[in-house]
């Protein structure tokens, strides 16, 4: 079993790693032809990354890089939530965005309904936030696990009327709050050069990775999406389990929104984290990720995020027009999701078995 | 469904007048009938409908009947629900241009005076007293006015638009284009944030990102200033009154005031909401107009010459 997994998984990683690396290669030549060739002497390399003092007087990381890696955040540890979501149910959660507009308003309702902005407060909004965002991940859950609701169905509910409720949870359109913590949060805490939601990402992805050691949630969750009744009849209470990821689900959405919030002091409810749940789906999809369910490997969704993120800097840098951009963004997504169907795969296999260069393992392990 | 909905808001309507009739306080007042796009569409439409309900109160002689809707369908059938009942004057903020020609014929039989405030429809002018609107073209005149008088010794411009197609990005982009295309400012990027904070950050960080220079960042509303400034502030940029990029933004949010009453903004464009004292000027006679479209005067205001009381009385939110 063991042995099969990682072979699986590193099959699982090629599309993703491959992805990046042309993003890499893309822009390696691209600075290679304005340094080279067009010999402007104004042009920053894409992947130059430096110290600066930012406005609060604290050293900091900048660069293309550092965008790419802090402005992935929340894409990330959403990523992550929905890769246990997806593998469980065979299904994808769409009503993420919304939720975390929802749990971004109770973080800025509780801050500003208590006295003074400081560590213990900050805590408590955060963990009210979290609270409420796992009451919405169980309601998607309990309709999913339950009641046996297709997920896609039984999230657009919460997608359709959840900016509404957070709406109402403020009162008013784009409430704000200032304090250094919430800075540090959002962007730098003082001392430290990296950006703190990279941080958050490393410490949630430990997270998972420490549940994934202690616990048999990933094997649990593996058997119940392969086959639910299998696994049902070998003693995983299958219901659970479902529910458990919509809830663990709900954690990730409580950091993303708190990250998202906390970026700029202020919620609007209307545009925080617009639309994030479609490029949510689309890191799983690239990390290789069955949308069916089944199989996962988490560390693929957040490659899959971070090359969602490098296409859109690099489309910036190129000063395409950010109305293009998704299309821009489709036509590669596009290109990577038929790259790592199981069509293209068994063709490329067969490609490689006829060139004498197969290695006799892969074969059709990969296409289940 | 529509019927069915049509129906209950028929029903909801004449019990809610019977009910008014039984109080027997509305005997006197004048009927008004609001037909809004909802509060929680933007802070724009919460002090919209805030200043609405504040005008048209009873203690002003006024008996307020309001519907709120993103559809225009559902407001349609609204203002078909507010003929039937006889209200005096209907008030309405469309959600779409089109459609509006037989419920404003049906008013007008009735002889209910319709005013149209912050949206225009596409109807002949006949069909309706006046018309309470932005012209958001001129609210993009009046800033890149202020930022040509501020005599800067050249103009590399960051310009972040809203959604594209909006009145409003359309209007305060206008303005802005015309320097672009005179050469008198220079476009360092031009991109549309869709109204959000987040990426009008991102787009600043790649021009940051790219070495090149700027002076001036005009984002086509608040939110996306701020977002903007996240960004200059992380890179270790200075701005606002005393520093190397000015910052300028829409709408006259509250707390956006505030960035420019402590000089981190250094200008902030309005888009006044309160048609409502102009309407009830117009209905109680104290007012007159020549013209049916009535632009609301809208201003521009500077970090430096800010007050505490232009925040109280212009500001929006809180």
């Amino acid at each position: 079993m063991k042995n099969k997994k990682t072979h699986g998984g590193l099959g699982q990683l090629t599309i993703p790693i491959i992805a990046l690396a042309l993003l890499v290669l893309f822009n390696v030549v691209r600075d290679l032809i304005f340094i080279y060739y067009f010999k402007d002497p104004n042009y920053v390399s894409f992947f130059s990354i430096e110290f600066t003092r930012n406005n609060l007087d604290n050293t900091v990381l900048a660069g293309n890089l550092i965008s790419i890696i802090n402005g992935a955040s929340e894409l990330a540890i959403l990523a992550m939530g929905m890769t246990l979501v997806t593998a469980a149910c065979g299904g994808q959660d769409i009503s993420v965005g919304a939720a975390a507009a929802i749990a971004g308003s109770v973080f800025v309702k509780v801050l500003k309904s208590s006295s003074s902005i400081n560590g213990g407060t900050v805590a408590i909004a955060f963990v009210s936030a979290c609270i409420v965002a796992m009451l919405f991940g169980s309601f998607n859950g309990t309709l999913v696990a339950v009641f046996k609701i297709q997920p896609m169905i039984a999230t657009l509910i919460l997608y359709t009327c959840g900016r509404s409720i957070a709406y109402w949870i403020n009162g008013g359109a784009t409430p704000t709050v200032n304090s250094p913590i919430i800075t540090a949060i959002g962007s730098f805490i003082p001392g430290i050069p990296i950006p703190t939601p990279v941080l958050i990402v490393i410490a949630v992805s430990l997270l998972f990775k420490l549940i994934f050691k202690f616990t048999s949630l990933e094997l649990f969750t593996q058997s119940v999406g392969i086959n639910g009744s299998a696994a049902r009849l070998n003693g995983i209470n299958s219901t659970f389990i479902k529910l458990l990821s919509f809830i663990i689900l709900g954690v990730c959405v409580a950091f993303s929104g708190t990250i998202g919030v906390s970026r700029l002091g202020l919620i609007n409810h209307e545009t925080l984290l617009l639309d994030i749940e479609m490029d949510t789906i689309l890191a799983v999809a690239i990390g290789g990720n069955s949308l069916g369910g089944g199989k996962f490997k988490i560390g693929g969704s957040i490659i899959g995020a971070y090359v969602i993120q490098m296409l859109t800097i690099t489309l910036y840098a190129m000063k395409v027009s950010s109305t293009d951009v998704k299309a821009y963004k489709a036509i590669v997504i596009v290109l990577l999701v038929v790259l790592g169907s199981p069509v293209v795969k068994a063709k490329f296999e067969k490609v490689l078995s006829y060139l004498g260069l197969n290695r006799q393992s892969i074969s059709t392990k990969g296409a289940q | 469904m529509k019927k069915f909905r049509a129906l209950l808001l028929v029903v909801v309507l004449v019990i809610s007048s019977v009910l008014c009739a039984c109080g027997g306080k509305s005997g006197g007042n004048i009927k008004v009938g609001v037909v809004n796009n909802p509060p929680s569409e933007s802070g724009y439409r919460e002090a919209n409908v805030k200043d609405m309900e504040k005008v048209f109160s009873a203690e002003n002689g006024y008996d307020l009947k309001t519907f709120y809707s993103l559809k225009n369908d559902e407001q349609l059938q609204a203002a078909q629900g507010f003929i039937t009942e006889g209200v005096d004057y209907l008030l309405i903020s469309a959600a779409e241009t089109t459609g509006w020609d037989d419920v404003l014929k049906k008013a007008k039989e009735a002889g209910i005076k319709v005013y149209l405030f912050d949206r225009m429809i596409n109807v002949d002018e006949s069909l309706y007293e006046a018309a309470v609107v932005s012209d958001m073209a001129k609210e993009g005149e009046t800033a890149v006015k202020w930022l040509l008088d501020q005599n800067l010794p050249e103009y590399n411009v960051i310009h972040i638009q809203g959604a594209m197609g909006s009145d409003a990005q359309i209007g305060r982009t206008g303005a802005l284009d015309e320097q672009f295309a005179s050469g008198k400012m220079k476009k360092v990027v031009q991109q549309t944030a869709t109204w959000d904070e987040a990426e009008a950050k991102k787009i600043v960080e790649s021009v940051i990102n790219s070495g090149e220079d700027f002076n001036v960042i005009y984002a086509e509303n608040d939110g996306m200033a701020k977002g903007a400034v996240a960004a200059l502030d992380e890179a270790g940029i200075t701005h606002g009154v005393d520093g190397k990029v000015i910052v300028m933004g829409f709408d006259c949010n509250k707390w956006a005031l505030r960035e420019l009453l402590s000089g981190a903004w250094n200008y902030d464009g309005q888009c006044s909401p309160f048609q409502a004292q102009i309407i009830s000027d117009l209905i109680k006679g104290n007012k007159t107009t020549s013209t049916k479209k009535i632009i609301n005067e809208e201003k521009g205001f500077d970090a430096t010459t800010l007050t505490q009381s232009d925040i109280d009385t212009y500001g929006l939110g809180d």
